[in-house]
């Protein structure tokens, strides 16, 4: 399976790159044949995207070097790098949502004479580019109109019309449906008997099974082992990306639900992303929340929480109804909604750790009279919550963005622990944060249930919901399609809820 | 492995600036030069009659950007402040001038209708505005550019475009040329401003908010904070802050007009910005705010000792207020 060193197409030398506290490859080794599919396999974090980006040309190394057919290469940007044929497909799309598909596949690199753009070479390009991989598009359809899959076409027809020889693809059937992925496997297929070198990252076992040769496992930005896709097998994977064994991964813990805690009845949204969804969370227990990115299983943690404006159905905390849930309201009835996105609406990064973890509690008497706040009482508390929440190295009074990403993830959660906080409303509680930190959080929510709080865990990532939910609800399309107890949760019924919305194991 | 040690050394001095540099701003550094530099050329710069004069010219500019200030921390900004400052002098001036039209003794109760109308008039204004920003949704530049407009209007309207004169000498010398505890009005005003801005911002909720909806709003509202009425409210504080400063403005000049002050609010940024308070929201203290309207203030100062030019100056100044935002950009790439 693994092609002669003559036909290498990319070696990368020990490459290292530092993000201010974060040092996300350190001598990072790899490389690439031409005509083979090498995996790259790891956890969120372990430095996969930053490697990728180093050898698109994104991101410059601090140290190390990229070279392309033996010969070493500095990459000025991307664009440097598409012109000798190593070009990118990005998870999240680096597509114009107000272009048109043609425009946006050419973008950056249109076919023009002096400043007149060639309309009618970009228009045929385009088509052609669309054609030759079988996608059926309307080069002229504006981006943002077409469908998370359709746009990845788009992302695809951009990467392959220079027609490369290292094709990046990362995560590239993460929103795609059992059909599409099929095709776009097929046409990785003849990429591959072409002689194309093929990077792709994943987290599907099953998909590295069907499509790779050689996978190179990560940790913490530096390579674990390369071995043969096809003769190693699934646990072999997980126990080399989380570096033990699977079996102390999640912890041990039975769930011991008693009162209902959190009942939404029948609730809908008026952005239309919820549809009559009807959960229930008790006291003691985790409830998952599964489905693909997109399917509407946040919106309905947000809509809780105040954040999504409801349109009908009601919301229920320890059976009084809220008619109009706001954060203010939800905090005061100890309901918190824990952000996926914690830089962008969980955090105040350039403020100071206790500044963070004290913010929604603040305004409790404990800890301000009057308005005048109590700084000793503050602090305390600060102290008491963060070191219970194992933040290392503790410093209150740094930044957060001083902090990694697990850091942040653990101070985003200690702020819920500021309050008197019974019901935890986790929206993807381990994105982006390494293993040790990720451990960390399900002992934590392990924790919670033995304290008798409820736990309602929104998750895209598959394994956490199996392992860590009580019962389980799958979202498709805005609408509760299936519901499982801890006894009848598995991977094969999940994921057909996922894609086909039914109850029926494929 | 010299070499390495050397370049170690350097990089390590390269850091150290580089922390100072995010920490403390840009302003330390050209406060150091400004002072060295006049110094050295005009030696009336640092006489005991000179820094008193600084000192006095400050109190007018600070209170102003600790107004300023607030705002700018919730990720605003006030165009209108100079323009509060010129009506609310107008209004105090007028509402004494009704009083003492009815009885011509009555100076202290003028003296204090003119104060209380004065500010009151600045904090509608900046309720104005605070509800253009923060329940109209009105981008703050724009919602206080128009503020800034109309105001200068409404207050050439209501003085007819002349100046009022025939501010009472006892008012004046209350509140401007008098002296309180050995100080001047204005300065013991602006000290009592800055401790009272230094409480709000570093011991009350308040403060704390002002700071969290400036660096992560959508954080801030997720904390269940009202980020709707702590936003009114700052721009409540500036208006205020202004009508403060339209008020003692009238009692050191003597005099009411539309366009008093109207050069503070530029100068304000520049003092903020330059202080360190970052345009982006949530960063910023009192006590550069501080340095940095003396710095305003001194450069001012400064070159009009060593006569440079009117035309001149403000080039300098527009100048100096384009590199400090220069230096706030590369700043925030920096701690990010």
């Amino acid at each position: 399976m693994i092609r002669e060193a003559a036909q290498l197409l990319l070696q990368v030398r020990a490459i290292s790159k530092r993000y201010g506290a974060v040092q996300a490859l350190s001598s990072m080794d790899f490389d690439l044949a031409a005509g083979e599919v090498h995996v790259l396999f790891g956890e969120n974090g372990a430095g996969k995207s930053t490697l990728i980006n180093v050898i698109c040309g994104a991101v410059p190394p601090d140290e190390g070097e990229v070279s392309l057919r033996g010969n070493p290469i500095k990459l000025r940007d991307v664009h440097d790098a598409r012109s000798r044929g190593i070009s990118a497909m990005f998870q999240e799309f680096s597509l114009a949502p107000h272009l048109s598909v043609e425009e946006n596949i050419y973008l950056g690199d249109e076919p023009k004479a002096g400043l007149w753009l060639k309309r009618g070479v970009r228009r045929h390009g385009a088509k052609e580019a669309l054609e030759r991989f079988g996608f059926d598009l309307n080069p002229s359809t504006m981006v943002g109109m077409l469908s998370r899959a359709q746009q990845q076409m788009v992302e695809m027809a951009k990467a392959l019309r220079t027609g490369p020889d290292v094709l990046i693809l990362d995560e590239p059937t993460a929103s795609l449906s059992e059909k599409e992925t099929e095709t776009l496997f097929s046409l990785i297929r003849d990429l591959r008997k072409q002689g194309v070198g093929i990077i792709y990252i994943t987290h599907r076992i099953k998909e590295i099974k069907e499509i790779g040769d050689r996978v190179t496992v990560m940790r913490d930005g530096k390579p674990v082992k390369t071995v043969d896709a096809g003769s190693t097998d699934h646990k072999e994977f997980v126990e080399l990306m989380i570096g033990r064994t699977f079996d102390n991964f999640y912890p041990q813990f039975t769930c011991e639900p008693t009162e209902e805690r959190l009942t939404v009845e029948n609730l809908s949204t008026v952005s239309g992303h919820v549809r009559s969804a009807t959960i229930k969370v008790l006291a003691g227990e985790i409830v998952g929340l599964a489905g693909l990115v997109g399917c509407g299983k946040s919106e309905i943690g947000r809509a809780v929480f105040g954040l999504e404006p409801i349109l009908s159905g009601s919301v229920k905390h320890e059976g009084t109804e809220i008619k109009r849930p706001t954060p203010r309201r939800m905090l005061d009835r100890g309901v918190v909604y824990i952000t996926s996105d914690r830089h962008n609406e969980g955090l105040m990064l350039l403020r100071s750790t206790k500044e963070n973890i004290s913010l929604s509690a603040l305004s409790l008497s404990e800890y301000s009279r009057a308005s005048w706040i109590n700084r000793g009482a503050e602090q305390q508390m600060a102290q008491r919550v963060a070191k219970r929440m194992k933040v290392t190295p503790l410093d209150l009074s740094k930044p957060v963005s001083a902090y990694s990403g697990g850091n942040q993830q653990k101070i985003l959660i200690t702020k819920a622990l500021a309050r008197d906080t019974r019901v935890f409303i986790f929206d993807e509680p381990t994105v982006g944060i390494d293993v040790s930190a990720r451990v960390e959080v399900y002992k934590f929510m392990k924790d919670l249930i033995t304290a008798g709080e409820s736990v309602l865990m929104i998750s895209s990532d598959l394994p956490e919901i199996i392992n860590m939910s009580h019962r389980v609800y799958v979202v498709k399309d805005g609408e509760v399609v299936d519901h499982m107890e801890k006894s009848e949760i598995s991977e094969p019924r999940l994921l057909n809820a996922f894609f086909s919305g039914t109850k029926e194991v494929a | 492995m010299n070499r390495r040690d050397g370049d170690k050394r350097s990089a390590d001095a390269t850091s150290w600036l580089r922390q100072a540099f995010i920490h403390l701003g840009i302003l330390p550094l050209l406060l150091v030069a400004a002072i060295l530099l006049f110094a050295i050329q005009e030696e009336r710069f640092y006489s005991s009659l000179n820094i008193f004069n600084v000192v006095r010219q400050t109190t007018f500019l600070l209170i102003v950007a600790l107004g300023q200030m607030i705002v700018i921390l919730t990720k605003g900004l006030d165009m209108s402040m100079g323009a509060v400052v010129g009506f609310s002098g107008v209004v105090g001036a007028l509402a004494m001038k009704a009083v003492l039209g009815v009885a011509p003794d009555a100076l202290l109760l003028g003296g204090i209708v003119a104060v209380l109308a004065g500010i009151s008039a600045g904090a509608l204004a900046g309720a104005f505005n605070g509800i253009g920003v923060s329940y109209l949704n009105v981008p703050p530049f724009m919602m206080t550019l128009g503020t800034w407009t109309s105001l200068v209007g409404v207050s050439l309207l209501l003085t007819k475009g002349m100046p009022l004169t025939g501010v009472p000498d006892e008012f004046m010398r209350a509140l401007g040329y008098g002296r309180i505890f050995g100080l001047a009005p204005p300065v013991l005003v602006t000290i009592i401003l800055v401790v009272l801005v230094y409480a709000l911002l570093n011991r009350t909720t308040i403060g704390r908010y002002f700071y969290a909806i400036g660096s992560n709003l959508r954080a801030a509202k997720l904390s269940g904070i009202n980020a709707s009425g702590q936003m009114f409210f700052a721009y409540v504080l500036s208006g205020t802050f202004a009508g403060v400063a339209g008020v003692l403005f009238i009692a050191r000049t003597g005099s009411a007009e539309a366009l008093n002050g109207s050069a503070y609010t530029l100068q304000a940024i520049a003092a903020c910005v330059i202080g360190g308070v970052s345009l982006f929201g949530g960063i910023g203290k009192v006590r550069d705010v501080l340095l940095g309207a003396f710095f305003i203030t001194i450069l001012t100062n400064g070159m009009n000792l060593i006569r440079v030019e009117s035309y001149i100056q403000s080039i300098v100044l527009g100048l100096v207020l384009i590199l400090s935002l220069v230096a706030d950009q590369f700043r925030m790439k920096l701690l990010k």
